[in-house]
């Protein structure tokens, strides 16, 4: 049963949304998410992988939506060289629609109210101001009004043009990708396997993320620019055929990572955007799970405390409050994966030669990252403009 | 007069095209695609982002558009 006015509206039903609708409704106020698609958490469109740490602050870790234990990561290099990492924390590979399911309930048990099939097409303006949205549901045409509205809309990121913000990102920043979950793979079932280079995923990379039962996400992403040149389809279809022929294909999804600076616009009027719609990616892995959900935190908490004291006034710390917590380190990312974005298969076998070097148990990206300027001190010009400019 | 052809049987409704319009010219529901004639400037970057060639450029109606301009 759905109000016909809420205090807060979330648009969206991605990891993001629902842990704004959670802080939100967990500060007393009336909070509606409104989802497009008829379920929460499928499509999945996402390669799955996140850090124990990072998840832990928002939903206990629960075997019924972890694929897969990871301990160690494999980079392999255009020529094949394979550099080894332990990874010093744990990381899961998630069985995403379990999880986003999870994090719906979580929600709803906190008051809040769920729709899907809720295609939400306009806002409502009154005098000028935002007051609510228009959406279709069942072929219907409908309304509800809101105090404040939550855009957890993702790569689409309408909800923001809608009120005004230019949310569309230039292509070379879109990573355009492409992923296989496939079964009779034979890989190790704690290591993440990923490649890089012109003939895997120029301007991206191509990961395996193992699932348990030899089966993986199997995907890649690549820049804008460089999908104008040849399609990712294209790409991942070579590799599965060059690598693991005959395969059984059990899904396959497609999908874009918005790998670019935090809008600089997150909060217009009564307006916040969050996750993938605001552009909260770390824009160098292109995870944004985990960075979506502090982003969804945040935003959900300051709507509730807004409603509560009726001051909006402090929806206004939300773009300060976010970017002291994640998105000043992203901008760091940021300035690395343009870096490193060109990168010439060249270089990355150089990097891979020295890093294979480094004793196992002291190989960390950092360590790689070390060795590699010294090695080729060309690099440190190349790493010199991620700092000096 | 739209360039861009879509291939709706192929599409995965991802939602990539949308996220780099610059003209907020493509509507995407849970399984329904349409990019709006009125608002497309025929700029192609959702042709070339597309994950999965859903989207193509007509170059082959560049000659009829010229003509339907200049009439």
């Amino acid at each position: 049963m759905i109000e016909k006015f809420y205090d807060v509206i979330v648009v969206g039903a991605g990891p993001a949304g629902t842990t704004a609708a959670r802080f939100a409704a967990e500060q007393g106020v009336s909070v509606l998410i409104l989802e497009k698609d008829r379920d929460i958490g499928y499509p999945v469109r996402c390669g799955e992988a996140v850090s124990k740490d990072g998840i832990e602050p928002f939903i206990k870790p629960d075997s019924k939506w972890i694929a897969s234990t990871i301990n160690s990561f494999v980079l392999i290099s255009p020529d094949g060289t394979e550099v080894k990492i332990n990874f010093n924390r744990t990381g899961y590979i998630l069985e995403r629609r379990i999880f986003d399911y999870e994090l719906g309930k979580l929600a709803a048990k906190a008051g809040a109210h769920i729709l899907t099939k809720a295609y939400v097409y306009d806002l409502l303006r009154e005098d000028g101001k935002i007051t609510g949205v228009k959406f279709e549901h069942n072929g219907e045409k409908k309304e509800v009004k809101g105090k404040i509205i939550i855009g957890a809309d993702g790569v689409e990121s309408r909800i923001g043009r809608f009120a005004g913000i230019k949310t569309h990102i230039k292509i070379s920043d879109m990573e355009c990708c492409v992923q296989f979950t496939v079964s009779n793979i034979n890989v190790d079932a704690s290591t993440c396997y990923f490649y890089f280079g012109e003939n895997y995923a120029p301007g991206g990379y191509l990961w395996i993320f193992p699932k348990g039962n030899n089966s993986a996400n199997v995907g890649l992403g690549i820049g804008g620019d460089k999908a104008k040149i040849k399609s990712p389809i294209s790409y991942i279809n070579n590799f599965l055929e060059n690598k693991f022929p005959n395969v059984p294909k059990l899904t396959m999804i497609s999908g874009g990572v918005p790998c670019s600076l935090t809008l600089s616009e997150i909060v217009k009027e009564n307006v916040l955007l969050v996750g993938d719609a605001a552009r909260q990616v770390n824009p160098l892995s292109g995870g944004g799970i985990t960075s979506g959900m502090i982003g969804g935190s945040i935003a959900g908490e300051l709507a509730g405390k807004a409603i509560k004291e009726n001051n909006f006034k402090l929806l206004m710390d939300y773009p300060k409050i976010w970017h002291s917590r994640v998105g000043r380190r992203h901008e760091m990312y940021y300035k690395v994966k343009n870096a490193i974005y060109n990168f010439r298969d060249e270089t990355l076998n150089s990097i891979a030669h020295s890093a294979i070097k480094i004793p196992e148990s002291e190989r960390t990206l950092l360590s790689i990252f070390k060795i590699a300027l010294l090695d080729k001190p060309s690099l440190l010009f190349e790493f010199a403009k991620i700092f000096f400019y | 007069m739209l360039l861009i052809e879509i291939k709706p049987d192929k599409c995965d409704f991802c939602g990539v095209c949308v996220g780099v319009c610059p003209e907020d010219a493509i509507e995407l529901k849970e399984a329904t695609i349409k990019i709006s004639e009125e608002l497309c400037t025929n700029c192609a970057k959702c042709v070339w982002c597309c994950p999965i060639e859903v989207l193509v450029f007509r170059k082959d109606k560049i000659q009829q558009l010229k003509a339907s301009t200049f009439k």
